[in-house]
């Protein structure tokens, strides 16, 4: 075998060391409190467009082979922590996403997530920013909307826009896709701030999108003022899309409408439809505290501490020589 | 032939595509936090030459193309094909006027060039980087002139015009890069 070493450099991996003590250093400062959850679940996300990875347990107390879910992301477990009133709180893990390699992409890759108790979207932004600020050492960010940034680089408004906008703009931009009419209204939005939004934002400074689509709110709260929006934000630097985040859903019932939905869709696509994580519903119907919470790439944030060009060169061994 | 996931793309990988085979330039994987998976590519038309980009939905296979690169010795023409051999085998291949195209003012005998075949026949032909061919045709410099500053057109035996410097005569053999069809030096004899 000829592919057992590192396409990491020595110094790539003293920047991660760095890296990792600095934001330990940034959130023992904010007395947010370090947590460890598991990364195997009974439950898992419903995504139509995320998959986990998954493997059998045989030694279960049921006494019945059962399939454990690798996460895709914290969220799950450490709301259950937040709603067992653990106070604010930050992971840094493994995650897991049943997907392709790509420059900026390893199925398997390394997160920060953290939750701000009575923070909201635009606080948790700001800490972002002061994150990015601290360990970048970047200028603060631009803040924008998502129908902002579509009005100023592709002169549609994406809250009402119809199938023959989006259809009209995607031509416009030349996205040549077979079929581009079977593509949900979402994906041809995405694929339009892919390929017209995302080269044209976060050049020098970072930048972040808030107020999504209702239809892309995730586990975001809707906004109060504007149905059709949900309070999520994206942060984007340097062709990177380097965090998620959310004004978090608190409402079980409707957190688990939205489960069921997107099982639904998973059933009209063909897809396998995915188990409901239970727990976190019941620690939602216990309450979960007003909060914000985001996750970041951290090999993403690396990559652009380091002015890497492809993951692999920030993860010691990506998952063709894992 | 063989189809392709979109997990296998890379560059090079032959594919076809609106019925004409494909080269791979560059695949990119382009993956929203909460969206659908899409590989966007650049893709070069083997047969039109044209560059474009196309984006797949992931995991989507497309059909491959039988492409292959082979290596053979010019001949000569008829007039309506170009004759080429491989020397290992003596094999003989003929090349079409279409396959050919603009390459045809670079072709020397026994030079060696590049043939891409699909299903077995030329679409493009490839000379080597530099080429030795004689001048036909160029006016007479002034003697004494080696700064080689402005030049002049010089015709060469397979029809090629290239700018020379005043220095160089007719009669005279010459290196070509056929990249650029600059001129590089006087053939080395």
């Amino acid at each position: 075998m000829k592919s057992w070493q590192p396409t990491t450099t020595h110094e790539a991996r003293v920047a991660r060391a760095e890296l990792l003590r600095n934001i330990r250093e940034f959130f023992y400062a904010r007395n947010v409190l370090e947590v460890d959850t598991p990364l195997l679940s009974n439950g898992t996300v419903t995504d139509e467009h995320l998959d986990a990875f998954d493997t059998e347990f045989n030694f279960a107390q049921s006494g019945e082979p059962t399939r454990l879910y690798l996460q895709t992301s914290p969220e799950y477990a450490m709301k259950r922590l937040l709603c067992a009133h653990s106070g604010s709180i930050y992971q840094i893990c493994k995650a897991f996403r049943h997907e392709g390699e790509g420059r900026w992409h390893n199925p398997e890759f390394t997160m920060l997530e953290w939750y701000r108790l009575g923070f909201d979207h635009f606080a948790l932004m700001d800490e972002v920013d002061a994150l990015l600020q601290e360990t970048l050492a970047t200028s603060p960010a631009d803040k924008m909307t998502y129908q902002q940034a579509f009005q100023t680089y592709l002169n549609i408004d994406p809250l009402s826009a119809d199938d023959n906008v989006l259809l009209k703009a995607m031509e416009q931009q030349n996205i040549d896709i077979h079929a581009p009419q079977s593509l949900s209204d979402d994906s041809k939005l995405q694929l339009l701030f892919s390929y017209a939004i995302e080269p044209k934002i976060g050049i020098d400074k970072p930048c972040f999108i808030y107020n999504f689509p209702a239809s892309q709110a995730a586990l975001a709260k809707l906004s109060a003022t504007d149905e059709r929006v949900a309070e999520r934000f994206e942060v984007y630097f340097r062709g990177a899309e380097l965090a998620n985040g959310f004004n978090e859903l608190s409402a079980a019932s409707e957190q688990r409408q939205r489960f069921e939905t997107d099982n639904e869709k998973r059933r009209a696509a063909n897809l396998p439809v995915k188990p409901i994580d239970e727990n976190f519903l019941s620690a939602l119907d216990a309450g979960l505290p007003s909060c914000a919470g985001v996750a970041l790439g951290i090999d993403r944030l690396l990559m652009l501490k380091t002015n890497a060009k492809h993951i692999q060169e920030v993860i010691n061994f990506t998952v063709s020589r894992a | 032939m063989a189809n392709y996931s979109t997990n296998e793309f890379k560059g090079g990988l032959k594919i076809m595509l609106d019925g004409e085979p494909c080269n791979i330039l560059e695949n990119e994987y382009v993956k929203p936090g909460k969206g659908q998976a899409f590989n966007r590519v650049k893709i070069r038309k083997l047969i039109s030459g044209k560059v474009l980009e196309k984006t797949f939905r992931s995991g989507e296979s497309v059909e491959g193309a039988d492409v292959m690169d082979t290596e053979l010795a010019y001949l000569y023409t008829d007039g309506e094909f170009y004759h080429f051999m491989n020397n290992d085998t003596f094999e003989q291949i003929a090349a079409d006027e279409k396959a050919v195209g603009e390459n045809k003012k670079w072709l020397v005998e026994n030079d060696v060039c590049t043939i891409t075949l699909w299903n077995g026949s030329p679409i493009t032909v490839t000379p080597p980087n530099f080429v030795e061919l004689e001048i036909t045709e160029t006016d007479p410099g002034l003697k004494g002139d080696t700064a080689g500053t402005g030049g002049k057109p010089a015709t060469l035996s397979t029809g090629a015009v290239v700018r020379v410097p005043l220095f160089v005569q007719t009669g005279e053999v010459i290196r070509v890069d056929t990249r650029s069809g600059e001129y590089v030096s006087r053939a080395q004899k």
